[in-house]
């Protein structure tokens, strides 16, 4: 069985999540017997090619081709659409970062295949691999088989696996060409940018105090401040809070916002959606202050608490001081 | 100019979930439904290019039974010209791909000059549909949208990417695009807009079953694979709890 791995750019190193991705694909081989193949592409595909061939692998494909130099949906999809057709790939191994959000439903559509994304667990059983994603906010268990004949695209969430293990090995580099009619590229793209730093920098805090939904409205907030103070840390918020104007977007925690791990996420409100957890979930501690018993956050969190935090914080700050 | 909204009907975030006998789908008895969060932007940014556009229609179109003309008359209320029920009597739709080709099929002779839809559904939330559609019609597509500008045959998106990055993208119409929550500030019916819903046409078309290639096989509650401690007693208790966690445990 073929399994392709697709490498994703980050500044001319692998993306994290696409070695994630080869970290899946090394799992299935040694359960089930599987060919792994990368695909490194873009202006950068040699320094991702050459820091591929370390890894333990069968084959490195290295596309250089200039209309795929900057990132467009339909080129990427138009260069991996080929690679599958011209090959006998099972399985199609990404990362589920917002680049293949972008991307990856065209191929889907142009082989009309299925694309499982954001998996967070994978099993085999009967020569093929069954995968695990959350569904309903994270509040369900999906488990989703994959027993046709015919490719299957499939995306992992962000620290489903670790790069921490990545066996390394030694693989050959083999140059391909391929064919792109440029009218097919519909979009102009401009350089990604960084809207104007707010000086909040969650990254470096040891301490964070995040508030998410539950904390009702932009005057309640005062409490999740004072509490952040009473600790010496900082304040943060999931994506609701942010989109109502409650805070500045420089609070974000999340797969849009800023990805944290602090020695304490104090969470408070939230409920625990996917893209805000992946944002947090390498805290060290996480303590989940929620009404909610059955709250996702609860799934991830060391320690949990459900009850009502205009109740708990006030006398926890007056404790603290 | 001819947009079309794509709005699905999903359970509310505080709606309980309960799952059927048959342990691939949900109970649908005990569910209350909503208008997905996102698909409530991307209809309030079609309502908002309407406004700043001459001669310029909107419809809101959804798949599903009969319930989902609940939201259908939900989008005519607050401002779209028609809608379109796409009805199925189906409860588990679970695969994008057969999915977007109903909307594909269903759609291709409208020939909308845009297709606006949430980025992904608070059910499955595959994040493909829109997108799908859109290749399948041969349009330009685009996801993530925090901001759109039509200029003339083309639309101007500022595409959201991780860590707080921005992308601008000029796509060529016809598009598909994905709307990204919180972009706008979605708008409440007003009593007039509701009665005038009533007027409004919604063209119902049957569906026949679907053949499915994603399917799930299991539905179920994560069990606690992490091992939580759960602090509890009086919120006086708790608090005492808590420090005494800060202390000796975390070490803060």
């Amino acid at each position: 069985m073929n399994i392709l791995v697709v490498l994703e750019d980050n500044n001319g190193a692998i993306h994290r999540m696409s070695l994630e991705a080869i970290v899946a694909a090394q799992e299935i081989s040694l359960k089930l017997k599987s060919n792994i193949t990368v695909l490194a592409m873009g202006k950068n595909a040699d320094a991702l090619a050459l820091e591929a061939s370390k890894y333990e692998l069968n084959e490195i494909l290295k596309i250089n081709s200039s209309s795929l130099n900057g990132y467009s949906s339909d080129g990427y999809a138009i260069a991996i659409e080929q690679i599958i057709l011209e090959n006998d790939f099972r399985y199609v191994f990404f990362g589920h970062t917002y680049q293949v959000r972008d991307y990856v439903p065209k191929i889907s559509a142009k082989l009309m295949r299925p694309f499982l994304a954001d998996n967070i667990k994978m099993s085999t059983s009967d020569g093929s691999i069954e995968f695990t994603k959350q569904t309903f906010n994270a509040k369900l268990l999906a488990d989703i088989q994959t027993s046709d004949s015919g490719v299957y695209l499939v995306s992992f969430q962000s620290a489903s696996f670790s790069s921490d293990d990545l066996r390394s090995g030694s693989s050959e580099i083999k140059k391909i060409d391929i064919e792109i009619d440029e009218t097919q590229i519909k979009n102009t793209y401009e350089e990604p940018f960084q809207e104007s730093a707010g000086g909040v920098d969650l990254t470096s805090a040891d301490i964070i105090v995040s508030v998410g939904r539950g904390i009702g409205e932009a005057d309640n907030i005062s409490i999740a401040k004072d509490l952040a103070l009473a600790l010496g840390g900082q304040l943060s918020s999931s994506r609701p809070v942010v989109d109502a104007g409650w805070l500045s977007p420089d609070h974000q925690v999340g797969s849009s916002g800023q990805s944290v791990s602090p020695k304490l996420y104090l969470a408070l409100g939230i409920s625990g959606a996917i893209q805000h957890v992946v944002g947090m979930k390498g805290s060290k501690n996480i303590v989940a202050i929620n009404k909610d018993p059955e709250a996702p956050i609860f799934e991830i969190a060391n320690y949990g608490i459900v009850g009502d935090i205009f109740e708990i914080v006030p006398k926890l700050i007056e404790s603290l001081k | 100019m001819k947009i079309a909204v794509l709005v699905k009907q999903v359970p509310g975030s505080e709606s309980p979930l309960s799952i059927a006998d048959n342990n691939i789908w949900l109970d649908e008895e005990k569910v209350a439904y909503i208008m997905n969060e996102s698909d409530n932007y991307a209809l309030e940014e079609a309502l908002l290019l309407k406004e700043g556009t001459q001669d310029c229609e909107v419809v809101v179109v959804s798949l599903g039974p009969e319930r989902v003309k609940k939201i259908i008359r939900e989008g005519l209320a607050k401002g779209a010209d028609r809608g379109i029920h796409l009805n199925i009597n189906s409860n588990d739709l679970t695969d994008p791909l057969s999915i977007a080709k109903i909307f594909a099929d269903a759609l291709k002779s409208e020939n909308f000059d845009l297709i606006l839809s949430g980025l992904q559904s608070d059910d499955l939330g595959h994040g493909q549909t829109g997108i799908i559609i859109g290749e399948l019609l041969n349009m330009s597509t685009g996801s993530l949208a925090v901001s759109t500008k039509l200029d003339g045959n083309q639309i101007a998106i500022k595409q959201e990417l991780e860590a707080g990055f921005f992308q601008n993208v000029r796509m060529t119409l016809p598009a598909s695009i994905t709307i990204q929550s919180g972009l706008n500030t979605p708008r409440y019916p007003s009593l007039k807009g509701i009665m005038g819903a009533k007027k409004k046409e919604i063209k119902t078309l049957d569906i026949d079953s679907l053949d499915q290639s994603l399917k799930i096989s299991k539905l179920y509650l994560p069990s606690s694979s992490n091992e939580i401690t759960m602090i509890d007693g009086s919120s006086d208790q708790i608090v005492e709890s808590l420090v005494k966690v800060f202390k000796s445990e975390i070490k803060i």
